[in-house]
């Protein structure tokens, strides 16, 4: 079996679909930095209702 | 590169078309302002969230520009200066321009909003508005004040960068956007001077046109006048100090001096010595305001050894 080569149009768009691709897969990498950062920031998950957020550490 | 596919209509556009329609050289001096704005706020961020404000604040600015040749295509395609952008040129259609740009601002504000905080998202989003709507759909066209009302928007970043550290917006972030803001009318004005622009054949009203050349050279005088108790008032502030306020002192004298040669001069005298001055008042006007927002950095950054600051 071989393979037909890729037609012309494919190969276009070959760079900007790479492109694309890099860019998605920062894009990702940097949503999980962030969660990462956030989570272990203690951040808590609440919803903006313009009161302050309750903090976990209430040991004081 | 000539394409000849530019003209059949199948061309394809390329990762770096849509990059252009970012306007990157734009984007530098916003990705500059809004680390500063940043930095420069008393709270501190993780350097991943400062990171990913920057970044989104940059997008949000590469949105906008994007917006802008949507709209203005048909002005660019007219002025020798703008007739190679993406979409003057074939190489984008106008619709791909518009898809990109509402994607990458409805992104760039809701990722910026996530990662710091609902003021800041939101400011991108009427800087992201006032650019595209307000200046380019709006004003832009119809009063030859556009570089006022466009400076506005460029001033936005270090707000931005502020309110996205601290969560407010402080007196220092509203001096540094009038930093920006005052500085804008006689940076262009004086580009305006130099540059045989054809805005008049694009219909676009430039004072230079409008208003002649002398009123033109007035207006860089009274702008960069009312520019300088913006630039000294800040080192007053929190972000402020002794170094910034030296380096403040010289440049802002330096840059009323040129300003008043601007106005004392008459086009004999600009066409006698090719604009001498004018051009080197706008390269000036570059430093200046590199030099100013550097200054802010360094105060902040002796801060962190015990220093700077008043």
């Amino acid at each position: 079996m071989t393979f037909r080569p890729p037609h012309e149009m494919h190969q276009k768009r070959f760079s900007r679909n790479l492109g694309l691709g890099l860019v998605l897969a920062a894009f990702v990498a940097l949503v999980f930095a962030l969660t990462v950062v956030k989570v272990t920031q203690g951040d808590v998950m609440h919803k903006d209702d313009g009161k302050p957020a309750v903090q976990l550490e209430s040991g004081t | 590169m000539a394409d000849t596919n530019l003209l059949d209509g199948t061309h394809e556009p390329q990762f770096g078309d849509f990059v252009e329609l970012l306007k990157p050289r734009v984007m530098s001096l916003v990705v500059f302002t809004a680390m500063v704005g940043l930095l420069v706020a008393p709270t501190g961020l993780h350097p991943v969230v400062a990171f990913s404000a920057i970044l989104f604040i940059a997008l949000g600015g590469g949105a906008s520009g994007a917006l802008n040749m949507w709209w203005d295509a048909d002005i660019d395609a007219k002025m020798r200066r703008t007739s190679s952008r993406p979409i003057p040129s074939g190489r984008v259609t106008e619709g791909e321009a518009l898809g990109l740009g509402i994607a990458l601002s409805g992104i760039s504000v809701v990722m910026l909003g996530l990662a710091t905080n609902v003021l800041s998202g939101a400011l991108l989003a009427v800087t992201i508005f006032f650019y595209v709507v307000i200046y380019s759909v709006w004003l832009k066209r119809i009063t030859p004040q556009n570089i006022v009302i466009g400076g506005a928007a460029g001033a936005f970043p270090p707000m931005i960068g502020w309110a996205a550290a601290t969560g407010h917006v402080g007196i220092e972030a509203i001096l540094m956007f009038m930093l920006v803001f005052m500085w804008t009318p006689p940076h262009f004005w004086a580009l305006a001077l130099f540059m045989k622009s054809d805005y008049a054949d694009a219909g676009v009203p430039m004072l230079t046109e409008t208003h002649g050349r002398k009123a033109t050279r007035a207006h860089i005088w009274w702008y960069t006048v009312a520019l300088a108790p913006f630039a000294i008032g800040a080192g007053f502030t929190t972000i402020g100090g002794p170094t910034y306020m030296v380096v403040a002192v010289i440049l802002n004298i330096k840059f009323l001096l040129g300003a008043w040669h601007i106005w004392h001069r008459d086009e004999v005298m600009a066409e006698a010595d090719k604009y001498k001055t004018e051009k080197a008042f706008f390269r000036f006007s570059l430093l200046y305001l590199f030099v100013l927002f550097g200054a802010f950095l360094l105060e902040a950054a002796l801060k962190s050894f015990g220093l700077g600051g008043w």
